[in-house]
Order: C-alpha cells, then structure tokens, then sequence
C-alpha cells in the first residue's frame, strides 16, 4: 500500500496533544477527507494522544496518508512505551479509566474511526492504529 | 499563561473561545469563570465555541462542569455556535453533554438567558404579591 506522506510527533505535554491536532488536521485535507471525517479523527488523534500522556507517559505519533485503488486513507500510529494495559476488553468499554478522564478515549476513538486496532500487553506498552478512508 | 478572556454584558458573561484550547488553558477558564460568576454576581454565562474545530472529551467535560457549577452558583450557561461537524463527533464519541443547554448563535443564547432572568424575577414578584 503506497504512503503518499509521512509525519511524526513526539507527545511529552498537553501542547503537544494540540500539535497532534493540528497535524492530524493537516494530514487530513492532504487526504482530502471530507469535513465531517476531519473532525472526527483529529476528535480521535487528540483523545488518543491524552490517553498516552496520561497513562503511557507520552510517546510517539505516526501519521500517514495512505493510497489503495480506488480510495485515500489516513493513518494514524499511537504507541508507548507506558505500563500497558491489562484488560483491554474493559479499557473499551465506555466509562473505563483508572485516572481523571471520563473513560471515552479509546472506546469513543474506536467509534469515530473506520478501522482500529490495539495492542497492548502489561510492561510492554501500548500501540494505537486507526484509519480513516476518503 | 494565557487566559480566555471573560466579558461581562449586562448580568452575563461573556466568553468566545478562538484558540485550539490546550487542557491547562480549558481548566484556567472553568476557574476563571467560577470565580467572576461570583464576582460580578452574573446570572447568565454565554460560551461561544463558533471557531472552534473540534470538541473531544476534556473540552466537552469542561463545558459541563462549567455549566454544572454556574447552576449551583445560580447562574445559566448556554453553549452557542456549536459547528453541525463537532455536534455529530460529540454524539459518536459519547457525551451528549446533557447538562448543558445550547442555541444556535449568540443572540439566541442571550435571549435564552434573558427570557429564564425575567421567569425568575416576576416568579420572585409573586412571592413578594
């Protein structure tokens, strides 16, 4: 699958959470996704990139622009070198969270977006995909 | 640090957020309010958010508490200029922010505080009759 564009962002403090913001958005209009999908990924980007600065102690971004025949995508890579999850089942499930926030980040992230995936493994970290298709 | 500046109109306040808040400035803002809703004995708190792109859920949880701790405060909070893109995303990712009352642009979002101000001060002649 040919990658039109590359960008990453390291995430160490809440700016950086907005940063992710404005480079998903970015990296969305050169995907040419349409106004309502922009907003519900960069909405995705910035739940997830909170997620890892609260619970991963910040990590690292990878955002691509994706060509297949007949559709663009963007892609967007989240992963940390944190404790990890232990349940993931649970983490999805909206309301979830053993910090501050209200438990939505990555149910509502998996929700706002047309493909997910999650691997995350105690002591091992975490590691976000999502995708979104034009 | 920056601040969300408060404007004080007639017995309300108010705000138009017109930056990519990050989360530090979102939490000055719900104190900054706290404390002028107080201050100025405001009865109304206007939060226009037209410009802004995107609502995820500690924005969204900020409107909240803002709106939950003006009411107890005696004061009503209305969320205007909400983009119909950011209005379906808050949907899908789960808060329907259901303690919050919006209208569509400002001017309907003062005419919602002015029309709840005078219910309350001719309910408040009749207990006085």
């Amino acid at each position: 699958m040919p990658t039109l564009r590359t960008d990453r962002l390291e995430i160490r403090s809440s700016d950086d959470v907005v940063r992710v913001r404005q480079m998903a958005r970015a990296m969305a209009l050169e995907t040419g996704l349409g106004l309502v999908d922009q907003t519900k990924i960069i909405t995705a980007a910035s739940e997830l990139a909170r997620n890892m600065l609260d619970y991963g102690g910040g990590g690292l971004v990878l955002a691509e622009v994706l060509e297949q025949p007949g559709r663009r995508g963007l892609r967007l890579t989240f992963e940390d070198k944190g404790p990890g999850i232990a349940d993931v089942e649970a983490a999805l499930k909206d309301g979830f969270t053993t910090g501050k926030g209200m438990g939505l980040g990555l149910g509502g992230a998996k929700r706002l977006s047309n493909e997910f995936s999650i691997d995350s493994r105690p002591g091992a970290g975490t590691k976000v995909v999502i995708a979104r298709w034009k | 640090m920056d601040r969300i500046p408060i404007l004080k109109f007639g017995n309300a306040l108010l705000v138009t957020i017109q930056v990519d808040m990050h989360d530090r400035l979102a939490t000055a803002l719900e104190e900054d309010l706290t404390a002028k809703i107080v201050a100025y004995g405001a009865r109304g708190v206007l939060i226009d958010i037209s410009a802004l792109e995107i609502v995820d859920s500690f924005i969204g949880r900020m409107l909240d508490n803002i709106a939950a701790v003006s009411r107890i405060l005696d004061a009503d909070t209305v969320v205007v200029g909400m983009r119909p893109a950011v209005a379906i995303t808050l949907v899908e990712l789960g808060l329907s922010l259901t303690g919050v009352k919006t209208a569509l642009n400002v001017e309907r979002g003062m005419a919602l505080i002015q029309a709840r101000l005078q219910t309350s001060e001719s309910e408040d002649a009749d207990v006085e009759d």
